[in-house]
């Protein structure tokens, strides 16, 4: 887990940097083509999510520029583990030499993804580590626990004394608490400076300024039932946590109809172009910024190189894995906290 | 009638002086069960609207003012708006013995062709709302045309169409939304439904309103017309419906696209509700829609059950989705209840139609 | 001798390489109960869709008082005066006894309600159906709105019957209306078709029940082979007759003989 050694200062250059220095790590051959008879595939949860789009997108674009041949799969919803399954097997008739893996479900793929690896397939997960992470060779992910507390921290400095009595109101993702939600949950927990008991469990926390926890499915219509919900259960919220941006944007029509979206700050994650534009035009305070189309060109890249010379790519120092960076979007900075402007958020949104 | 005839047939020679009567059609001695079933038999909404009160009774005796609030019931009309409106179009469709598995994605698409339409192509906002209706109705025809005409099953034609429509939904929407703050700015008409009433504590959306007036049409053309008798008739006994000279088909026709023109109306509500165009959205407004159609007492078997029953059923889940939620329940207790609830009303329907026996 | 209502000559309807009329003919005179009798497949449900427009025969002319018509729906037929009861009674359970009396040709509220609105005169058409089922003895019926599935198959018959009598029909046909019957309610239903009969209406009666055949009827219709074999009166000739023609395992007299 995170510490806090993370926060040490980045501006948006030392991230630049620290993006060159991985994509040093990963040794790019200069010359194209070299990897002619490398074949991989791309399985991702969904393909109508704009954020397995964007990947794809990443992905088709590194593979045509070093000559990998890339096949894409995805399952059909949200939890078709099924269909990930089938698509690793196929993949492995089909002979790949290396597949990235988006699980949709990371412990029951874990088999299916160990057949692979005995056929010689190296398998890099993207975005969502597996259980256990050693599972697959390596992992390209967003540090979720990072990216919620750069907002939790943000939004502690941001509303300044008034934290210590603060009125917050949290919109999960669903009531099977999946790893992605724990983590963004409890690290903004973390970085706001609420004690977030177990790790590991949303729910167990006792801090008075959380008004409740409700579900959203990631959606805007969730968002706005959540909030309508959490209103209700105390109608002094302040303070908006938002594990996605749909969700955030649901919230804020929950407020808007209750006259109160001035006076609640919402931090969201994620970094889709509408997230960014609505953190530009004011209605949500900051979001935390993810890059599914480095994560996916990072993941062809290590393929290329392992076909090469059987390097793998070294995970972030300190981390169990290749962090590919979660980058804070807001247009009012707060002092000792590294974030970009909502101009530069919008160059490099997805979706 | 024929009396003191002497029997016309040998065998029938043990009638005589036995009861004459036919037709007696009140029965005597009956218990009160019996008078119960009688009554749930000729009022089908009487069991969700008992459930709806003792639901909200119940968690205004556990939650006092924060629940019996004028505030706190009308947000669960909010709440239940787009399922109650899905919820109709469903209704129509069950009551004459099929299921419409598509409605959330005719929705969705609906509301996506009314916000792309006027965002990609600059139509202008009423004309692209149109289009929106007749996307939902068209869709809404071919389910009819196929389970009318080509007489494929219900169940299947719609389980292909939620397929394609919501294939079709991502890959013209290319998976975008349209924010919120950019349809108030240029088409704030997309957002109609949104538009607030407040009386009070009471706040009703437009939305809110359109559900109940829907339902209440809805549920006079249903009693008090004979397309409506026929939807019934069709319901209870297509044969029987089509020698006592009921157009079978055309009526049925008439009902999904009907159903999809519902639908459209539901995807103009939801961007009201949601303020932006998501092609994400109604995921689980089929499931939700068949939800309150079954708790409202409508019959899956077809040809029984009253629209104001579905509307019942709706907002009893939206009272105990809220109601738990205050308490501070986990989440997990109202798919459980409603999962109770569900199984206790189809049973109460079987029992129900005892009577006939 | 009267002129008949309802004919039909040399009807011919074939389903593939089956042929289930095969110039078959029919008369039915005016106020008479006439029974069709046949063997299994011997084409009388055939002939008799064929008479209330259930299906179209490939060849061959039906008149109705005189005039020829050509029904493609059972619809056709009940518009131009000929209804038919059916076994299943076409009737809706769950809904009431005057729906079910007036489903397919509703009444409707006069003036704007009806016009626009299309909202139905519930009175008007509980206040006929109460009549009408009074009319044929079958009112001790309390309640018009009871549903259907709520009534005895006898009832029901009654409703049936009632409902083709009820609306200036020339000619009602009535297919097996005793066969799920018990012994009281078939007897019910007998004396319902003579009442009938007595107010000048002629019926088509389908039927295997030979006793309940020989009681009502006034002719008989032998249908063998997808042709009328002959006609017969039930005074002349004895059931186990009948049962001889109809199976092949005699021939009929020359004199009653199908032309």
């Amino acid at each position: 887990m995170l510490t806090g050694k993370d926060t040490a200062i980045m501006t948006t250059s030392t991230l630049k940097g620290a993006l060159l220095a991985a994509a040093a790590v990963l040794a790019v051959s200069a010359a194209p083509g070299f990897a002619q008879d490398v074949s991989a595939c791309l399985i991702t949860k969904t393909d109508s999510n704009p954020f397995f789009v964007k990947m794809k997108e990443g992905a088709l674009a590194k593979a045509k520029e070093l000559g990998v041949s890339l096949k894409t799969y995805a399952g059909k919803q949200e939890g078709d583990n099924e269909g990930q399954v089938q698509a690793v097997e196929t993949c492995i008739a089909d002979g790949a030499k290396g597949i990235l893996l988006v699980p949709t479900d990371s412990k029951a793929i874990v088999e299916a993804v160990k057949k692979a690896r005995d056929a010689g397939i190296l398998v890099i997960a993207l975005d969502t580590p597996l259980e256990p992470l050693d599972a697959a060779d390596a992992t390209l992910a967003t540090d979720n626990f990072e990216a919620g507390r750069l907002i939790g921290a943000w939004a502690k400095a941001t509303m300044g004394p008034e934290a210590e009595t603060a009125r917050i109101a949290f919109l999960d993702l669903m009531p099977s608490q999946p790893t992605v939600d724990v983590l963004r949950d409890q690290g903004f927990m973390t970085g706001f400076g609420i004690d977030p008991k177990d790790l590991t469990v949303i729910g167990d926390e006792d801090d008075p300024r959380i008004v409740g926890h409700d579900m959203t499915y990631g959606t805007e219509e969730g968002g706005r039932t959540a909030m309508e919900n959490l209103l209700q259960k105390d109608p002094m919220v302040n303070l908006v946590y938002a594990m996605n941006e749909p969700a955030a944007a649901g919230g804020y029509e929950a407020l808007k109809s209750m006259g109160r979206e001035s006076d609640v700050l919402i931090v969201a994650i994620d970094g889709g172009c509408p997230g960014v534009t609505n953190v530009a035009e004011g209605a949500v305070g900051a979001t935390s910024q993810q890059y599914p189309l480095l994560m996916a060109s990072m993941g062809i890249e290590a393929i290329a190189q392992y076909a090469k010379d059987g390097t793998l790519p070294k995970p972030t120092e300190g981390k169990a894995f290749t962090d590919t960076g979660a980058v804070l979007v807001t247009d009012k900075p707060v002092e000792g906290i590294p974030s970009i402007d909502t101009k530069e958020g919008l160059e490099k949104c997805w979706g | 009638m024929a009396e003191a005839k002497s029997p016309a047939q040998e065998f029938e020679k043990g009638l005589t002086g036995s009861s004459t009567d036919v037709a007696s059609f009140e029965r005597e001695g009956k218990t009160f069960i019996e008078r119960a079933q009688h009554a749930l038999h000729s009022n089908p909404a009487l069991v969700p609207l008992i459930v709806l009160m003792l639901s909200l009774g119940l968690f205004g005796a556990l939650l006092g003012s924060k629940f019996f609030s004028a505030f706190t019931l009308t947000l669960i009309l909010q709440q239940v708006a787009i399922t109650g409106i899905v919820g109709a179009a469903q209704t129509l469709v069950v009551i004459t013995a099929g299921i419409e598995l598509s409605v959330g994605a005719i929705m969705v698409f609906s509301s996506v062709v009314m916000g792309q339409f006027t965002f990609r192509y600059g139509i202008p906002a009423p004309i692209s709302i149109l289009c929106g209706f007749a996307v939902g109705g068209g869709i809404g025809w071919i389910n009819g045309f196929l389970v009318a005409r080509v007489k494929l099953p219900p169940f299947i034609v719609t389980l292909g169409m939620w397929q394609i429509v919501l294939a079709a939904n991502f890959l013209y929407s290319r998976n975008e939304t349209i924010r919120s703050q950019d349809i108030e700015a240029q088409a704030p008409l997309l957002q109609l439904f949104g538009a607030q009433l407040k009386i009070g504590g009471a706040v009703f959306t437009l939305g809110v309103i359109a559900m109940v007036v829907l339902v209440f049409v809805l549920n006079y053309a249903l009693t008090q017309t004979a397309w409506g008798r026929h939807v019934y008739a069709i319901g209870d006994d297509p044969e029987a419906a089509k020698l006592a000279g009921v157009k079978v088909q055309k009526t049925l026709m008439s009902v999904y696209t009907v159903s999809g023109l519902i639908c459209a109306l539901a995807g103009w509500v939801l961007i009201g509700r949601i303020g932006s165009v998501s092609p994400t959205a109604g995921q689980f407004a089929n499931i939700e829609s068949i939800t309150a159609v079954v708790i409202g007492g409508i019959s899956l078997f077809g040809g029984r059950g009253s629209i104001l029953g579905m509307l019942f059923g709706a907002l009893i889940v939206g009272v105990f989705a809220l109601g738990l939620r205050l308490l501070g329940t986990d989440p997990q207790w109202t798919y459980l209840l409603i999962g109770l609830l569900i199984i206790f009303a189809v049973a109460i329907d079987q029992w129900i139609r005892k009577v006939a026996g | 001798m009267a002129e008949p209502i309802l004919t039909a000559r040399g009807l011919v309807k074939r389903y593939g390489r089956v042929t289930a009329l095969d110039h078959a003919d029919f008369d039915l005179m005016p106020g008479e109960i006439l029974a069709v009798i046949g063997d299994n497949g011997a084409g009388k449900s055939s002939l008799i869709k064929a008479i209330s427009g259930a299906i179209t025969p490939d060849e061959g002319e039906i008149r109705l008082e005189g005039a020829q018509i050509n029904f493609t729906s059972p619809m056709q037929a009940r518009d131009a005066g000929i209804e038919t009861v059916y076994q299943n009674l076409a009737l809706s359970p769950a809904l009431s006894i005057a729906d079910n009396m007036f489903m397919g040709r509703e009444l409707r509220m006069k003036g704007v309600m009806g016009n626009v609105f299309g909202k139905l005169d519930k009175a008007a058409m509980a206040k006929f159906a109460r009549a009408k089922l009074s009319e044929l003895g079958l009112m001790t019926i309390q309640n018009i709105h009871q549903a259907v599935e709520t009534l005895s198959g006898g009832q029901r018959q009654g409703v049936a019957v009632a409902r083709a009598a009820a609306f200036g029909s020339k000619v009602i046909i009535l297919d097996e209306p005793t066969a799920a019957l018990g012994v009281k309610e078939s007897r019910k239903v007998l004396d319902l078709i003579q009442d009938v009969r007595s107010r000048g209406m002629p019926i088509v009666l389908i039927s295997h029940n030979m006793p309940h055949v020989f009681e009502v009827a006034d002719r008989i219709h032998v249908h063998r082979l997808g042709r009328r074999l002959c006609v017969v009166d039930p005074k002349d000739y004895t059931m186990s007759d009948a049962v001889a023609f109809m199976t092949g395992a005699k021939q009929p007299p020359q004199d009653v003989l199908a032309a």
